[in-house]
């Protein structure tokens, strides 16, 4: 990672290291001289350049900017000129930078010159600010590789005086308290871990004074305190419209609460207040067993990792022994009041992302057609027959506008179905798609019970006229032991033949999560030719039995 | 607050933020004195000591000091 600032960042750059150790990663990190932004990326032998960050991280202060500002003429070109300029420099920046760009956006400063009238002139420092912010918003949809860090969120949040601390400054040129720079690290760090797979999928929710106030069993489906009635009924009903809101954005919520399943189930078929309702919620466990092994139900029913899970419960003691038994979960530390959940939930950004289609809002119905098909499973005592009635059929496409966000979205969360674990971006895909020197393949699944929607891609690069290296193969979990890999197999080696290919080359990266698919090509009746690399005859390969048809 | 308690809160708080435990404070002791205490450090400390003692220094005196005695003093006549 690079770390280029207008004031100084060595401490800024101590807490990225820190936050990155939290999260996994040993951030080898590239610290420009101070304020040297400009000189290290607009000379292309730079320090910077040669170090050829993965992650470039860019922090002009609000406060640099309003020094320009106050040293230029109050004029409508000039302040505009300045501003330009400004949004010219990022363009560069991410023109010329070969990988992702965080670029900070700026927390405003009211310098009260014009008062409140700064509203209503664009001469004013608000209003330039207000506009470069929403600029760089914009400057993203030209710009695949770059994401803001909205550190301006943060000082919304927060407040400039907890932010900004004048000694700290005077003494040593650095424009963030000692306070902030944890919030401003792990807001860095969000970014990265989003774009390189780790971020929350699902939350889990317990019920009783978490979702609504009081205890349903104690209390019954008519009283307990949710809605503008009853007692601090209001907060709760923020709350789960907060978490509707997640599930609309394609966040999977569970449910895993103390409590008979029936009278669980009561308030969110009975009670009119409830703005969560049953068809909301992906898995509902209510038992009086203990939460560590019910979220482990949890888990294997939806196939992801722990870490991609949030558990939220008012109980410390349930939080403490859910942490105990399974490290990986993240476990907010929820405030005594309900009155605060949503503004401290709001601090933790718990559910950041690289990247939004809208198929997302569909996957909590997936996953309950897929807790459908596991039932139904259990009535066929014959595999195939089970297979046949689910009356697959899969759409075999390219990469096109339509689909390319959820090729790229899913590139960035497979982690266990995944031979190579190679992470791309919108834009990459979309160059993928369009290169003569790959071939690119999208497949959806649909079947009786729903359709799963994109559920696999495979990217084969051409190394010469006569061989295929796959570079690329990832699935989703959803869509495990249907003959999916049969069938995406099936389909490359048939263009392998008619374009005239004589073998496919495919290679296994071992992550701490793909173990799944260590043996992936040797079951598919690839020879292995050297570590984890394995080849496939062309010629000679027969079709793999599968049940799902071709559209 | 007695000016000894202060100066043995103050070197608690210098043990903590430099992660050293052989620190020993006196009135006449400077920057150079101890390895670990930077510029960067400073900062750290200041902030440590303002929270501590629940004050807060100008940067006027916070420049001032010339040692740890002159930052002991203002922080008792805080």
């Amino acid at each position: 990672m690079a770390l280029l600032g207008d004031t100084a960042t060595q401490f800024l750059a101590t807490a990225i290291k820190g936050i990155g150790v939290e999260r996994g990663y040993n951030v080898n990190l590239f610290e420009a001289e101070y304020n040297q932004v400009e000189r290290q990326v607009l000379d292309p032998t730079s320090d910077y350049h040669q170090f050829g960050a993965k992650y470039t991280v860019v922090f002009q202060s609000t406060h640099k900017l309003l020094e320009q500002y106050s040293l230029n003429e109050l004029t409508n070109e000039g302040v505009n000129d300045l501003m330009r300029e400004r949004l010219q420099f990022v363009r560069t920046l991410c023109e010329t930078t070969e990988g992702k760009v965080i670029y900070f956006n700026y927390p405003e400063i009211d310098d009260t010159v014009f008062g409140q009238y700064a509203n209503r002139t664009e001469l004013s420092f608000t209003w330039q600010a207000r506009k470069l912010n929403y600029e760089l918003m914009q400057l993203t949809q030209e710009y695949p590789n770059l994401f803001i860090c909205d550190i301006a969120a943060l000082q919304n949040k927060f407040g400039r005086d907890w932010m900004f601390d004048s000694s700290v400054y005077v003494s040593t040129e650095m424009i963030l308290s000692l306070d902030a720079l944890p919030y401003v690290a792990s807001r860095v760090m969000d970014i990265i871990c989003a774009i390189e797979g780790k971020f929350h999928k699902c939350l889990i929710l317990d019920l009783d004074n978490t979702v609504w106030g009081g205890v349903v069993g104690d209390d019954g489906w008519e009283n307990i305190q949710v809605g503008h009635g009853l007692g601090i009924g209001k907060a709760f009903t923020e709350f789960q419209e907060w978490v509707k809101k997640l599930k609309n954005r394609g966040i999977i919520i569970a449910v895993c609460s103390k409590n008979d399943e029936d009278k669980a189930k009561e308030p969110f078929e009975k009670n009119p207040e409830m703005v969560l309702r049953m068809d909301d919620i992906a898995v509902f466990v209510a038992n009086w067993e203990n939460k560590a092994d019910n979220i482990r139900t949890v888990q294997q029913i939806l196939n992801i990792g722990f870490d991609s899970m949030v558990f939220l419960d008012d109980n410390p003691v349930e939080r403490a022994i859910v942490r105990e038994n399974i490290p990986a979960i993240c476990v907010p530390e929820l405030p005594e009041d309900p009155g605060d959940y949503l503004e401290y939930l709001y601090s933790l950004n718990l559910f950041e992302t690289a990247s939004y289609s809208s198929g997302d809002k569909d996957r909590t119905k997936q996953y309950q057609t897929e807790a459908k098909r596991v039932q139904s499973a259990q009535k066929f005592t014959n595999e195939a027959d089970f297979m046949k009635s689910l009356e697959m059929v899969s759409v075999v496409e390219g990469f096109t506008a339509f689909n390319t966000p959820r090729v790229a979205q899913l590139s960035q969360r497979s982690n266990q179905f995944n031979l190579r674990t190679v992470r791309y971006t919108d834009g990459e895909i979309a160059a993928l798609g369009e290169s003569d020197k790959h071939a690119c393949f999208s497949f959806t699944l649909e079947d009786k019970f729903g359709d799963n929607g994109l559920i696999c891609v495979v990217i084969l690069k051409k190394k010469d006229a006569e061989t295929l290296f796959v570079d690329t193969w990832f699935m989703s979990c959803r869509v495990l032991k249907r003959g999916m890999e049969n069938f995406t197999l099936n389909t490359i080696a048939d263009y392998a033949r008619e374009h005239g290919f004589k073998r496919i080359i495919g290679e296994y990266i071992p992550t701490l999560k793909n173990g799944m698919v260590r043996e992936h090509y040797p079951n598919l009746g690839f020879v292995p030719i050297a570590e984890n690399t394995y080849e496939l005859n062309v010629e000679t390969y027969k079709p793999r039995e599968c049940y799902i048809v071709k559209k | 607050m007695e000016r000894n308690q202060i100066l043995a809160e103050v070197q608690e708080i210098f043990r903590d933020v430099l992660d050293n435990e052989e620190i020993e404070l006196l009135d006449a002791t400077t920057a150079d004195d101890i390895e670990e205490w930077d510029s960067l450090t400073h900062i750290q400390l200041i902030v440590a000591i303002e929270k501590h003692f629940k004050i807060k220094f100008t940067s006027k005196e916070i420049l001032s000091w010339q040692n740890i005695g002159q930052m002991i003093d203002c922080i008792a006549s805080k």
